[in-house]
């Protein structure tokens, strides 16, 4: 199971990953990585109800490539400053390498599945990048 | 049928949502971009570019092609920056 939740709040990335594996003796590998906001306030735009929907079927996906791993998945919206964290990935499993392959994936392709805007201030709406497209590309079949 | 605007599309056309019936010709989604960018210059300024639009029916993107038929919700938008 690779829980999902979209939030205006920040988190606590610690508890989070201490809470997916609370009571788990069989778990080898906990990766959790942290995306902050680089340089720059922004504001964060999104399509609510899309946004749920498509980060679902992202970890769906995830979970269907690595079905030993759990994880759980934080994005933010709103107002963020520099330095603020703005999406968590937290997984667990087995392994180290289905549960960083399985971070990997799920960052890659909510980066371009999941309906987030970001506006800076002052510079205006943040253009996308092709490198994105790549990232997520590799893991197509 | 509801249409929703997000980021840039939403500044240009002025507004985030609004309920609009196409006539019957307009198929697609292709065909609804077009139509759409006739119904005011913040429109056609909106969906000028047409490799910069996404499109979303029913919270699931599709293609330009995809018809429109049944739609309950279209929304159109930038490509995404989340993440």
């Amino acid at each position: 199971m690779i829980a999902t939740r979209v939030q205006a709040e920040a988190f606590d990335a610690a508890a989070e990953a201490a809470a997916l594996v609370a009571g788990r003796t069989d778990l080898g590998a906990l990766v959790t990585f942290t995306g902050l906001v680089r340089d720059t306030a922004l504001r964060l735009e999104h399509y609510p109800g899309m946004t749920e929907r498509q980060l679902g079927k992202v970890a769906a996906d995830a979970a269907a490539r690595w079905p030993g791993i759990i994880g759980q998945v934080v994005h933010r919206f709103g107002d963020l400053a520099p330095g603020d964290p703005i999406v968590l990935v937290v997984t667990a499993g087995r392994h180290r390498g289905e549960a960083f392959a399985a971070a990997e994936f799920l960052m890659d392709w909510l980066k371009t599945r999941a309906p987030f805007w970001k506006h800076e201030a002052g510079a205006g709406w943040v253009a996308a990048r092709a490198s994105d497209d790549d990232a997520a590309r590799r893991w197509e079949p | 049928m509801q249409l929703l605007y997000f980021a840039w599309v939403r500044e240009r056309i002025g507004t985030g949502a609004e309920t609009l019936a196409p006539p019957a010709d307009v198929a697609t989604v292709g065909d609804l971009l077009d139509w759409l960018a006739t119904r005011s210059p913040g429109h056609a300024a909106a969906l000028a570019d047409r490799s910069a639009i996404r499109v979303a029916i029913d919270q699931d993107f599709v293609a330009i092609e995809a018809p429109i038929a049944g739609a309950g919700e279209i929304a159109i938008f930038p490509p995404v920056t989340g993440g």
